[in-house]
């Protein structure tokens, strides 16, 4: 077959785009902005809000991602909840708790009267039975990192499989409300680590009747997809994947019934695709504003709420590359850095600088560690000193990610990088794409000079951020600190936390001498609601069932 | 993304009535060439991209990637149009004017050596396809047929992946995906040819087969592949900006490329649209220029097409 | 006819199974370790080892593709690394998405690029020819994540017509029978829904059909021209017949071949080639899971994925040549 273009005619003004304008033109998507109808409580309709992607599981114990929890904290409870607005823990299910003198043992008073979802009752029992489940996880895909991570990560342990030395020992009951918890060593963090929704409470008749077999990935079982029953506000009612979940009010909640007939979590990658998704109404809330709409919100009249930082974004350094191991160029970059510029030229409203490796709210925080206030000269000088004028640094950052702690790492790149050239140091700029090539340079390699990176903490524990970043020798790092790691490893193994804090405190003083690298700031993560969405309250650790929440 | 092999020339390139006219066909080619207006356009259109990225130096009033002003740049708001930076800044803190300028050098740089890397692996592939036996053939084209039915974006993703994330492996990317394209060109081409009679006339009179290849169907080549090439100018400078805007080319976000200022004028758009106007734009007038030179010159190539 | 189809069909299989072989390896010889990109940030060492262990990523590359082949054969295409689901439901879950956008892409070319081609082809030179030719030629020049970005500015910001990203409001009650929204909403009487699809499909369409309709117009264009001057329309005109019944029944139908083979060649890029587009509407079909699974290092869902684009994009064109067939007698494929 043979055909040919012709002669082409001379260019002429160019308007046929007009055509396009027509054709969308037709297409007014003016919407019903309400809600649902008939509610029968007090206020009703139905509450959408958006997440930046879609559950991996229902399951909680088989997740450790945020947008996992977010259903889970409507459809389930733990033991242990959090004071609203903090992440210190509070009684739920269990209405009190007492741990014995050596710290090997807990007992707890549950809530009596209490009902699962499916009917069937919360009680001792069944709450032994969800200690014994976890502890029971059968070898293969459900004893990874990648699915039960919180239990491996606190609890070392399974009953069988490749890790055996479980903190976890046994769970009694005594009695119908009460069980008690035992231990194989002391853990002062026990009580808040059940504040995790890993740790909520599911139905025992349901995961019997719908979970993983054998060797089935337990995180997509039948229950885990179509099925969690927990004792939550809100009921599952269907999870159109990739869509939309939708849970409904759970009519025989035991707490304070929920206002609204219907929740609906939908998931919208680009924080501006949510922000534009709230302005024309299709959703009523979104989380993870991105920090460049925030003030666009506001202007067309939406309410912005901070959830209390509860992370840290920090500039790591490589002390594996000369002359990083030197402390006093170590010091000038921390000197080089004006920490608000950036907050300014990255970070929205509201986010302080960071002093430390942990955000105020927690435990071991203490004001009083050695600070390296903004002050160029004195970094100049130190790198007079140490030799190293001419200084050249890769500095590595990721592209196509946001995080809690870091809203726009390309930004807050650029604008540190400014601030280290003013002092003369030349910056070898390093993208990698998120996932897996920046993780894998930074943990997997020694091939990384600085480089950005940060940590969001999942409950009220030091350990889980200086344990997590200097409790060992590591890649990130590239330091051997054997004082620092072993007064780590004796600080997580103080049965009490009253005791524990005074050693973190100094721990952090320890760690701002050493200056591995410089803690930036605890960015304010914001969510965005339409006018009419009242009763939403922010929690530092995403602790928020939605039962109050109203949109009338 | 990338555009399919131009029917039209893969029939021009395999024409040897076509071929056969020798020099006289440039010579009216070129004849053509000049009277169209459209020709003229492309033209002036490259000839000015060119002139901006090699002069570049001389036309921007501040230095490449300079982030000389990064404290003015905020959440919220980026400086447009004022004294001394005549589109106002970018997103990075530099001047938005000397970026898009040092970013046609970019462009210019990728685009020719991508399409001439592109051009030389897939020339190589279509002559042994076309110029050594049926065997060989058979099996250089189903690697080629292959290399078509990989998506190219997952191509270049993957090169981006072994490489590094670097101006160099997006050379590389854009060429692979330009191999099977030449190829199939110059395979067509000397097949074509081989039948034609003045191959018969040069192998009767027991020419080297070598010898006729590179003396008598390579030159007839010619024509149809200058075309392709500067079609797939066009489409190179798109692709680089289309790696970039995927998070894919160069490691410093504030450098000067149009792709690149794309991708970080996004999240800006309400404030300050002009961040992603201009690179659009930028990008979108060089490869119309290269687009309306190409297909000038296979109108030109093309008598047939004359009416 | 019969025996063509079927050498064309016997032919596939050693390409599909050549190609099976080489993303096996080619997946596996990309850096980066699928167990970092499962855990994130809090990967330990250990975690990564015990995780390669029980997927057995650190076999040798043969055993894995064995056990591989030995699961494909019993239709099992393994699950996601990153989310865990079956590769085979998340492809059927999101095909109807692609192609849902692929044909209302296609319809937006072709609704518009036959007409405005013939109306272009028939008098060349005219004035109506040189605008629907430049317009051609922008839409092929301009990058499509631009287009995107011009009209999700446009239409979406500063008039707040049309919804940016996804396939269908959250607020609409809408069940999905098929996958294809549009569809769905029709055959369960909810209209609301189905018209909220359309709404959702107007922007990615257009950003995607756009350098489609700008070839079709063109190709539309030449192929009107030369059946113009051909001796036997030129009869028809001369014999004096009306001049619309000489546009449809000679020039349109001889003109639609060309035309047809490229829509059809289009149709296979558009399959695959809407990896940009569902990125960046978010539009929840296979090219943005396929892209989201190649920063994941996400294997089953790379291998069977891309298996399954090879595998539709060849059947496309063997359709596209039977069909070819059909429509002209005078090519009949050997």
């Amino acid at each position: 077959m043979t055909y040919r273009s012709l002669r082409y005619p001379r260019l002429t003004a160019v308007a046929a785009v007009a055509a396009l304008v027509v054709v969308a033109g037709c297409a007014d998507s003016k919407r019903d902005t309400g809600s649902g109808s008939g509610g029968t409580g007090a206020s009703g309709g139905t509450f959408v809000f958006a997440g930046s992607a879609d559950p991996v599981t229902l399951d909680p114990f088989f997740a450790s991602d945020g947008e996992s929890f977010r259903p889970a904290r409507q459809i389930f409870e733990g033991l242990v909840g959090t004071k609203p607005g903090t992440a210190d823990p509070a009684p739920l299910l269990a209405t009190s708790w007492q741990t014995a003198q050596d710290g090997l043992s807990t007992t707890f008073e549950l809530q009596s009267g209490v009902k699962f979802q499916d009917g069937t009752d919360f009680n001792a029992d069944a709450a032994c039975w969800n200690f014994d489940r976890w502890y029971n996880t059968p070898p293969g895909i459900g004893q990874t990192e990648d699915q039960s991570y919180y239990w491996i990560s606190l609890f070392k342990g399974f009953a069988k499989g490749d890790l055996t030395d479980s903190v976890y020992k046994s769970c009694t009951v005594d009695g119908d409300n009460k069980i008690t918890v035992a231990l194989t060593q002391p853990f002062a963090g026990f009580v808040a680590a059940l504040s995790l929704p890993s740790f909520s409470m599911q139905s025992p008749t349901a995961i019997k009747k719908w979970g993983a077999t054998g060797q089935d990935d337990p995180s997509q079982s039948e229950y885990a997809t179509a099925h969690p029953t927990g004792t939550g506000p809100f009921v599952f009612q269907s999870w159109d994947k990739g869509n939309q979940i939708t849970l409904t009010r759970n009519e025989n909640y035991w707490g304070e019934k929920a206002l609204v007939d219907e929740v609906r979590i939908v998931p919208i990658a680009e924080p501006k695709a949510r922000a534009d998704a709230l302005l024309n109404g299709e959703i009523d809330g979104f989380d993870l504003v991105g920090p460049a709409d925030i003030s666009r919100l506001q202007d067309a009249g939406f309410q912005i709420a901070n959830r209390p930082a509860f992370n840290i974004l920090y500039l790591g350094i490589n002390q594996a590359v000369k002359p990083l191991d030197d402390i006093r160029v170590r010091q000038a970059i921390a000197y080089a850095i004006d920490k608000e510029a950036v907050i300014n030229a990255s970070m929205p409203e509201g986010t302080k600088p960071a002093l430390e490796f942990v955000p105020d709210s927690v435990n071991g925080y203490t004001p009083d560690v050695k600070t390296y206030d903004y002050d160029p000269a004195k970094a100049k000088d130190l790198l007079a000193q140490a030799g190293a004028q001419n200084l050249t640094i890769q500095f590595n950052y990721p592209t196509d990610v946001t995080r809690p702690y870091m809203p726009s790492p390309g930004d807050t790149f650029n604008a540190i990088r400014s601030e280290l050239e003013a002092v003369g140091i030349n910056v070898k700029p390093q993208a990698d794409r998120w996932d897996p090539d920046y993780l894998d340079r930074i943990q997997g390699g020694k091939d990384h000079g600085i480089h950005l990176l940060g940590w969001t903490g999942d409950y009220n524990d030091t350990d889980n951020f200086l344990g997590v970043f200097f409790g060992r020798k590591s890649n990130e790092w590239g330091f051997e600190n054997q004082k620092l790691f072993d007064a780590l490893t004796k600080a997580r193994g103080i049965p009490v936390v009253s005791d524990q804090t005074p050693v973190y405190q100094k721990i952090n003083q320890q760690v701002m001498d050493f200056l591995p690298g410089i803690p930036i700031a605890s960015p304010v993560p914001s969510l965005a609601f339409d006018p009419k969405v009242k009763g939403y309250v922010p929690s530092p650790v995403q602790d928020e069932p939605w039962n109050l929440v109203s949109v009338q | 993304m990338t555009l399919p092999l131009d029917p039209v020339l893969a029939d021009l390139a395999a024409d040897p009535d076509e071929a056969e006219a020798g020099t006289s066909l440039w010579r009216a080619a070129w004849r053509r060439l000049r009277r169209n207006p459209v020709a003229i356009i492309g033209a002036l259109l490259v000839l000015a991209f060119v002139l901006v990225a090699v002069f570049a130096p001389a036309i921007a009033p501040y230095p490449e990637n300079s982030h000389q002003w990064a404290d003015e740049v905020t959440l919220t708001s980026v400086p447009g149009p004022r004294d001394g930076n005549l589109l106002g800044l970018d997103r990075y803190g530099s001047d938005l004017f000397s970026q898009l300028v040092y970013g046609a050098r970019q462009s210019l740089v990728v685009g020719v050596v991508s399409t001439a890397l592109g051009l030389l692996a897939g020339a190589l592939l279509g002559l042994l396809a076309g110029g050594v036996g049926r065997k060989t053939d058979t099996a250089v084209m189903r690697v080629v047929d292959l290399m078509l039915s990989v998506p190219s974006l997952l191509l270049a993703v993957s090169v981006v992946a072994v490489l590094g994330q670097n101006r160099y492996s997006v050379m590389i990317a854009i060429a692979a995906a330009q191999v099977p394209i030449f190829a199939r060109l110059l395979r067509g081409s000397m097949l074509g040819q081989s039948k034609s009679d003045y191959v018969l006339a040069a192998t009767s009179l027991g020419l080297r087969r070598r010898t006729i290849v590179l003396g008598h169907v390579l030159p007839n080549s010619l024509g149809p592949t200058i075309v392709q090439a500067t079609l797939n100018l066009a489409t190179a400078i798109i692709e680089v900006a289309a790696l970039s805007f995927l998070g894919l080319g160069e490691a410093d976000p504030a450098v000067a490329e149009w792709g690149r200022m794309l991708v970080a004028a996004q999240d800006r758009f309400n404030e300050a649209p002009q961040l992603a106007l201009w690179p659009g734009f930028a990008i979108a007038v060089s490869a119309l220029g290269f687009t309306l030179l190409g297909e000038a010159m296979r109108e030109a190539l093309d008598p047939k097409g004359q009416r | 006819m019969l025996r063509f189809i079927v050498r064309r069909l016997a032919l596939m299989i050693p390409v599909l199974v050549g190609l099976s072989i080489l993303l096996f390896v080619w997946v596996r010889a990309l850096p980066g370790d699928p167990a970092r990109a499962m855990l994130g940030e809090r990967a330990t060492p250990e975690a990564i080892d015990q995780i390669n262990k029980i997927y057995g990523f650190k076999e040798p590359v043969f055993g894995q593709y064995f056990t591989y082949v030995g699961r494909l054969l019993h239709g099992d295409f393994g699950a996601s690394t990153r989310d865990g689901r079956s590769v085979v439901s998340t492809f059927f879950e999101q095909f109807p998405a692609t192609i849902e956008l692929a044909v209302a892409a296609l319809l937006f070319a072709v609704a518009l690029g036959i007409p405005l081609g013939f109306w272009a082809g028939r008098r060349i030179g005219g004035w109506v020819d040189n605008l629907v030719v430049s317009g051609s030629l922008l839409g092929v020049v301009t990058p499509v994540f631009f287009l995107a970005i011009l009209l999700k500015l446009v239409f979406a910001d500063w008039l707040g017509w049309l919804p940016t990203s996804r396939r269908q409001d959250a607020r609409i009650e809408a069940t999905h029978v098929t996958n294809f929204y549009v569809l769905d909403g029709v055959i369960t009487r909810e209209w609301d829904a189905s018209w909220d699809a359309i709404v959702h499909l107007i922007l990615p369409a257009v950003a995607l059909g756009t350098i489609p309709l700008a070839i079709i117009v063109r190709i539309t264009r030449a192929s009107v021209a030369e059946v113009m001057s051909e001796d036997y329309v030129r009869t028809a005109v001369s014999k004096g017949l009306p001049p619309q019944i000489v546009s449809r029944r000679h020039i349109l139908r001889n003109a639609m071949l060309p035309v047809i083979t490229t829509i059809g060649l289009w149709t296979g890029l558009l399959l695959s080639g809407a990896v940009l587009t569902e990125s960046v509407f978010e539009w929840n079909g296979i090219g943005r899971y396929l892209f989201l699974a190649i920063g994941q290092r996400d294997y089953p869902v790379l291998q069977g994925y891309i298996l399954f684009i090879a595998l539709i994009y060849s059947l496309v064109n063997l359709a596209v040549d039977v069909s070819y067939g059909v429509i002209d007698p005078r090519v009949r494929v050997s």
